[in-house]
């Protein structure tokens, strides 16, 4: 195993990248994200890859858009009011289905709001992200090794399923610095046959595009695309439970309110509390049966989040009334503290 | 189960960050769990500068240090702001030149090093942070091994500063020296 060293969030996902054979970076300087582009911008130069400053999110989503019509891996990363702009190019390049890799390092809003760390965005990146019916594959790292091993991961997903596949983290899991091992191969290769790099008087043109203007190719593009969409909903949701064997009451949460989430459970435990976690590692495909089984034997769900209550949705969604599913959150850019979870736990279990 | 938290805070410039990471490496190469999570809002550019550091022989929970076992505390606004947070049997460390005050507390205990001063008489007026970082390792047994020290230093300092392993390590000593 190599050496661990310590990286912080952002710089371990910008690395991951290029060990997972990215060599094309577009993006544009918004905190806490801007480590992906300062690393990029001092490591893509020396390895024959790509770092643009673009003149805005709009422009650099377009470029990742253009390389990836071509078949090579290429990324964008921004936060929070930075993704709202990429919106119209999710879009495009969910409508073409091109792989991308799109990191969120959410900050407080809505509007330009705070730079503070966040999971608002959680609807905007499960429910689609912007118009047109379609999904992104949403992956939700906690520590800083995953922030590396989710970025390989999301690179390999995007390529098997033509799309793109979103990190969603927050200021904190970008700023902050873990030990981190950075052993892995190249991602999967897959063949790209779609790809619009010349045809070399070998084959026919291959078009990307988003255009369809008759209704009923349109339709049969989304129906095409909902049927991956469940053969990626069969396949690859991933989770983590903790401590559930025995547990009467179950938190959910994800990114950083799941490390604040142990930590109560932790105190829980010790003061006889039967409690777990189960931690949604990708949002989209969400783990609904996991909650479903959890909802048969546990009596109370509780749904940490920094944000409003986004996730409690899909949580409610999974639990089927068969539960009372409350909410334990702050917003804005403010973090609960394991106090906070901890008397939300105590409450429950009542 | 063994964890200490700590929380380092003072002016921005006082290489609060440095020595976080410092001792976050520390503990790495220890072969302890840790995390490393600096303040990163506009306090960074002049006003109070945090960062928060757990090393912990148990995997790292949440980074976010709120209750600290350890207050490293650099100036008056962080001793003001945080002297209240610290845990009950904790430590104050405090830069007694920039502080003119005392800990109030009296179920923790108060360390006070004229960091600032020690480094402007040693010609090292920007190291006043690994003075009191001296002081922390030489309180907690750690400056016995001073290959480790070194080790640590050197995943800090990047190879092309390498004039500056010795000095770092020499005003760590003055900490390590210094007796109130």
């Amino acid at each position: 195993m190599a050496e661990k060293v310590l990286m912080k969030g952002n710089e371990a996902i910008a690395e991951a990248a290029i060990l997972a054979g990215c060599r094309h970076y577009f993006g544009y300087p918004i905190t806490p994200q801007t480590e992906v582009a300062a690393y990029m911008a001092k490591r893509m130069p020396k390895i024959g890859g790509t770092f643009l400053q673009a003149e805005s999110e709009i422009a650099a989503i377009n470029m990742v858009y253009g390389v990836s019509a071509t078949g090579k891996r290429v990324m964008t990363s921004s936060s929070s009011p930075g993704i709202s702009l990429k919106g119209e190019g999710l879009s495009y390049l969910a409508g073409a289905d091109l792989p991308a890799l799109v990191v969120n390092v959410q900050r407080g809003g809505p509007g330009l709001g705070g730079i503070q760390p966040s999971q608002s965005d959680y609807f905007q990146a499960t429910k689609g992200g912007a118009h047109g019916d379609f999904h992104m594959i949403v992956l939700a790292p906690a520590s800083v090794q995953e922030m590396a091993e989710l970025t390989v991961k999301g690179f390999d997903l995007a390529d098997k399923y033509r799309m793109t596949a979103m990190i969603l983290a927050d200021g904190t899991m970008g700023q902050m610095m873990e030990p981190v091992s950075l052993d892995f191969a190249e991602g999967e290769k897959v063949e790209k046959p779609w790809a619009t790099n010349g045809t070399k008087m070998a084959r026919p043109h291959n078009v990307v595009n988003s255009l369809f203007l008759k209704p009923e190719q349109l339709e049969k593009t989304n129906f095409e695309r909902f049927e991956r969409y469940e053969t990626i909903k069969q396949n690859e949701v991933m989770y983590e439970e903790y401590m559930m064997e025995d547990a009467e009451i179950c938190v959910v949460a994800f990114g950083i309110a799941s490390r604040v989430s142990k930590n109560a459970i932790n105190e829980a435990r010790a003061k006889g509390i039967k409690v777990g976690l189960i931690r949604p590692i990708t949002l989209w495909p969400f783990p609904e049966k996991a909650i479903a089984a959890a909802a048969e034997k546990v009596k109370k769900f509780i749904s940490v989040e920094l944000s409003m209550g986004q996730m409690i949705e899909d949580v409610r969604l999974a639990v089927n009334g068969k539960a009372p599913v409350t909410l334990c959150n702050r917003t804005g850019g403010m973090i609960p503290e394991p106090e906070q979870v901890l008397a939300a736990i105590t409450e429950a279990a009542k | 189960m063994s964890t200490t938290q700590y929380l380092f805070a003072g002016f921005g410039g006082q290489g609060i960050l440095f020595s976080g990471k410092f001792l976050a490496y520390k503990g790495l190469m220890d072969g302890a769990n840790v995390s490393w999570l600096p303040s990163y809002g506009p306090e960074m550019r002049g006003g109070t500068a945090s960062c928060s550091v757990i090393v912990s022989d148990t995997p790292v929970g949440s980074p976010i240090v709120s209750r600290p076992d350890v207050l490293i505390a650099m100036n008056l606004p962080s001793l003001d702001k945080y002297e209240d947070a610290v845990v009950s049997g904790g430590t104050i460390y405090v830069d007694s030149t920039l502080i003119e005050r005392k800990v109030k507390r009296t179920d923790v205990k108060a360390i006070y090093i004229p960091a600032t001063k020690l480094a402007s008489d040693n010609g090292t007026p920007t190291l006043a942070n690994m003075i009191i970082m001296g002081k922390v390792l030489s309180e907690e047994g750690q400056f016995e091994n001073e290959e480790g020290i070194m080790a640590a230093l050197k995943k800090v300092i990047s190879a092309k500063r390498a004039d500056m392993l010795d000095v770092n390590m020499n005003v760590m000593r003055l900490g390590h020296e210094y007796a109130e």
